[in-house]
């Protein structure tokens, strides 16, 4: 409905219209007056860049930033290498371009074209890389033919290169392409699709610094878009450089001790928390990455049974076994419940009540034993009785003290919790009460207790230092290109406990007794005068054994793999004056005297100098 | 309903300006993607097609009296509003931005069709509130609302240059209804702190390329790419331009988008300041033609939505020609009847039916 309307209004809306025909025909004007300016004043000038023009500006990929270890040792850094890459907006039949291509590179035409398609994804004009890295002989061939082949460039771009080969890898982590999420995100200005940032570890971590600024070049094309030059307009800005408080010495001791078998080491400086080397075994190959890992080798890697990108360290959670001992010893002194004279008769079992034993793992028992000789020799049945006494909470708060059941602060890999349980836990996990039994396997660090061996390491460095919970620290320092210092890292407490002199005294005079006495459960990897401390543990796979397997088992020694136990070796040197801490887990290694004592024992032998005496080696194994 | 006199009353002049520059169009498409063999359907040939779907949209919307449209608008608003909503939990995302809604073989873009919604919804609107001493702060309070949701919902996408359109659109048509001196005074404050506000409410890439475009030559190889490769085009094409297909810019492919946001800049460099002023001359003869069916629409409700639609034209070719050539900072929004695309040109020819269709019944009552 709407009425005719008043003269007034009308004459208002005429006006209107008027007023606005003018204003849009002034913008248009304006529009006018630009393209006046562009098309006919500026014509010189733009006709110029257009002749000249076919110039292509293409980014210079910085080099990353070099990584080193405590001592300077290079560990991580980058080389030259050529890339083969196409201007596709040049590119006039692709499959004719492709046929000589794949001659010159030695390449089927059908993995050019996939990486073709695959690269569409990049911005038009930026270069589409058709080959990576591919040797010196193939490029200069390529630039020998560059006539027949237009619209094909070659790059020589900075990829990351691992001197040490795979040392550390875990430390490291990997590169990856950016993602379309980061290239939004305001932590990436500067970044161009196409780009690799760091995905894990280090190289994800210290992306901001690593990465450094790219470079452009001017590529300058005439009009048969043959390249006549190339021109630097900006250098690029290599990234900083990273040292780590690893010792590459130290790191590869280890990691050649660990051989084939599977798990992790680490070893703390004692009154820092300074991580010294962290083995994750089975490793991985980062130059893999770096190069662009295929498809396949990526799925090897995820399918693998023994998960080889894992940092074991930081997210192997294990029943700590006789390990934990050390814990439930110094709960006990520190309780009064038990005193370095408390003596138990150990027959080999432990009646809790008339329908549940406990045995020991020596059948015969160990006879009178005391708490020197409970952790020499590793009774259980000293544990199992001391322990129920004691009771799960103050087990528990012994636990969490030397730095268990919590995540320590480790800054990547996704460190784990481990778990020290207490009723409350139970009550809320299961919604059941707490059994004595199940303090009593506690007491053994088995049942649900489990802890990484980061924290199986901090825990003996805490026991060795006098009760200080360290924050593990893997960067020492990060260095601009002037050599100045853009980050530093102090120590860290992550809490810290005043124990007894005498207790700690009486836990480390046992420890020490471990290595270095007869009958010490790793008495066979003692280092002669040079004195070392630990406790061996064996920890039991949850195994749930059909009875068919029971039965095919019977009359062999052998276990399957994935039923063996898994050793444990916690140390700390030296056992006066305490430097270095360590943890090893072999995975299924049966005992730890055997399999996890000799990794400990090669750590301290290249840490402290030792030179080991002629033959030693062979009749360790 | 359909009266056969009504084809008397069709605004010839004004459809064949709209073919014009459509056929324009499509010839410069022609050029433009000359060099590319692969694709399976040449762009041009597209472009018809689409061209012919619209021209078929127009004439069906012709054929409804636009004033049953009236008692619709606020249904189709609502409707349109849900869309934008549903948009945001289950679309499509591409490229980082979440635009559209798979309604099997095609996808539908509900902040284009708001951009056409929110004509008819102001139509409405401003057709029964609009006075004399104009509108008042408060009057503005509903309509601000009705404008304000949409284009809210649309940054969200994040879709700045859409939302942006909305926003233009709107704006015009309430300030062709009429505000009071005192309500001008007050929303230009307020728009100011708004624009620093928003400063800080915009995604880093949407001030990256607003930093650009002040100096566009800090990242040649980034946001600025677009903004010199196009004036470089614009730029030599001269008084006379390099004649049909010869452009070098655009044919040896130096120009990016150069068949969608930037297809100007080819024609601008084949046929030089000459072509382009033919083109500026045509599209503001459109406007023009536009605003003069807007004051002699037999209604009020008519008027608005006749000048709603040249508002939308008009800010899609000042908003596109001023970021091909390098006046304003590029956001994607396209040419009318120029760019190719499907959803640009059924838009666009919506547009132009409600137009007629206002233009056919001016003197029916």
């Amino acid at each position: 409905m709407s009425l005719n309307p008043a003269p007034e209004e009308i004459h208002g809306i005429r006006r209107r219209f008027i007023i606005i025909s003018l204003v849009a025909t002034v913008v248009f004007v304006i529009l006018a007056l630009r393209l006046w300016s562009l098309q006919v004043l500026g014509v010189e000038h733009y006709r110029e860049l257009s002749e000249r023009n076919r110039t292509r500006y293409i980014s210079i990929d910085p080099p990353r930033g070099a990584v080193f270890d405590r001592h300077g040792i290079l560990l991580v850094d980058n080389r030259p290498a050529f890339t083969v890459s196409a201007l596709r907006e040049e590119v006039a039949d692709r499959s004719v371009l492709f046929e000589s291509l794949s001659r010159l590179l030695e390449l089927e035409p059908d993995i050019l074209e996939e990486r073709w398609q695959e690269g569409q994804r990049l911005p038009r004009y930026r270069p589409l890389p058709l080959a990576v890295d591919v040797g010196r002989e193939a490029m200069e061939r390529i630039q020998e033919n560059g006539v027949d082949l237009p619209g094909i460039i070659t790059e020589v771009k900075p990829l990351r290169a691992y001197p040490k080969d795979k040392l550390a890898a875990h430390m490291f982590g990997y590169l990856g392409e950016i993602t379309e999420q980061q290239l939004r995100s305001s932590d990436f200005a500067g970044y161009r699709s196409g780009n690799l940032v760091g995905k894990t570890g280090l190289e994800n971590l210290f992306e901001a610094d690593l990465h450094g600024q790219e470079g452009m070049k001017r590529i300058e094309v005439n009009v048969k878009r043959r390249e006549l030059r190339q021109v630097t307009t900006r250098d690029p800005l290599p990234g900083h450089r990273i040292y780590l408080n690893l010792d590459a010495g130290l790191q590869q001791a280890t990691e050649e001790a660990f051989g084939d078998q599977a798990g992790g080491a680490v070893a703390l400086d004692v009154h820092s928390g300074e991580v010294l080397a962290l083995v994750s075994r089975p490793t991985f190959d980062p130059a893999r990455f770096a190069r662009g890992i295929s498809q396949e080798e990526w799925r090897d890697l995820l399918e693998n049974p023994q998960h080889p990108l894992q940092n074991k360290v930081l997210r192997g959670q294990y029943p700590p076994g006789s390990t934990f001992k050390i814990v439930v010893a110094l709960a006990a002194l520190e309780a009064g419940v038990a005193s370095p004279k408390t003596t138990v008769d150990c027959t080999g079992s432990f009646q809790l009540n008339p329908s549940y034993e406990y045995r020991c793992w020596k059948k015969k028992g160990h006879e009178k034993t005391d708490l020197h000789k409970a952790i020499k020799e590793s009774c259980d049945i000293w544990f199992y009785k001391v322990g129920l006494e004691l009771g799960i909470e103050r087990i528990a708060d012994a636990a969490r003290r030397l730095g268990l059941g919590q995540t320590l602060g480790f800054p990547f890999g996704g460190e784990r919790s481990g778990l020290i349980p207490d009723k409350q836990w139970k009550r809320e996990r299961f919604g059941a009460s707490w059994y004595n039994g199940e303090t009593v396997i506690a007491s053994i660090g088995q049942g649900f207790v489990l802890a990484t061996p980061l924290q199986l390491a901090t825990m003996t460095a805490a026991v060795a230092n006098g009760g200080t919970v360290w924050k593990p620290q893997v960067v020492q320092r990060v260095e601009n290109l002037d050599g100045e210092i853009v980050w530093s890292s102090g120590s860290e407490k992550v809490s810290e406990t005043k124990w007894s002199e005498a207790s700690l005294q009486t836990v480390r005079k046992a420890m020490e007794a471990v290595v270095n006495d007869l009958g010490g459960t790793a008495w066979r990897s003692r280092l002669g005068d040079f004195r070392f401390a630990g406790k061996t543990g064996t920890s039991q796979v949850v195994r749930r054994k059909s009875d068919e397997e029971e039965e095919q088992q019977e009359g062999t020694e052998v276990i399957p793999y994935r039923f063996r136990d898994h050793a444990l070796f916690i140390a700390y040197a030296p056992a006066e004056d305490p430097e270095l801490a360590m943890a090893v887990v072999v995975e299924h290694g049966e005992h730890g005297s055997t399999a996890a004592a000799p990794i400990a024992k090669a750590m301290f032998q290249q840490y402290f100098n030792l030179i080991p005496p002629e033959g030693a080696e062979q009749a360790e194994r | 309903m359909f009266d056969r006199r009504l084809m008397t009353h069709m605004n010839w002049p004004y459809l064949l300006m709209i073919c014009l520059v459509a056929g324009i169009g499509i010839a410069n498409l022609y050029s433009a993607t000359s060099s590319w063999s692969m694709a399976a359907q040449p762009v041009y040939l597209k472009q018809t097609y689409w061209l012919g779907i619209g021209l078929f949209i127009a004439a069906v919307i012709c054929l409804i009296d636009y004033r049953h449209l009236e008692y619709l608008s606020f249904p189709f608003y609502g409707g349109t509003l849900l869309l934008l909503v549903l948009v945001l939990t289950v679309g499509r995302t591409s490229m980082g931005a979440t635009r559209w809604i798979s309604l099997g073989g095609f996808n539908l873009q509900p902040s284009e069709i708001m951009k056409v919604v929110i004509i008819l919804a102001f139509a409405r609107y401003f057709s029964e509130k609009a006075h004399v001493r104009g509108l008042s702060l408060r009057e503005l309070v509903l309509p601000g609302l009705i404008l304000g949701i949409p284009a809210l919902l649309i940054i969200k996408q994040p879709d700045l240059g859409t939302a942006m359109l909305v926003l233009l659109i709107g704006g015009s048509m309430a300030l062709f209804a009429g505000l009071r001196r005192s309500t001008l005074v007050w929303l230009g404050v307020c728009g100011l702190f708004g624009a620093v506000g928003g400063w800080f409410l915009l995604h880093d890439y949407q001030k990256r390329r607003i930093m650009t475009f002040l100096d566009p030559e800090q990242d040649p190889l980034g946001a600025g790419y677009h903004i010199i490769q196009s004036k470089i085009a614009v730029g030599s094409g001269g008084f006379m331009g390099l004649g049909f297909m010869k452009g070098t810019q655009s044919q040896l492919s130096f120009l990016p988008e150069r068949h969608t946001d930037f297809a100007f800049s080819v024609f601008a460099e084949e046929w030089g300041f000459f072509g382009c002023l033919f083109l500026l001359l045509l599209y503001l003869l459109i406007i023009i033609w536009g605003l003069h069916i807007a004051q002699k629409a037999g209604d009020r409700f008519g008027m608005f939505i006749a000048f709603g639609v040249s508002a939308m034209l008009f800010w899609h070719i000042v908003v596109n020609l001023g970021m091909v050539i390098g006046l304003l900072p590029v956001v994607g929004v396209p040419l009318p009847l120029f760019s190719y695309g499907g959803t640009s040109m059924v838009t666009t020819m919506i547009g132009v039916g409600l137009l007629l269709n206002v233009s056919m019944r001016r003197f029916t009552f």
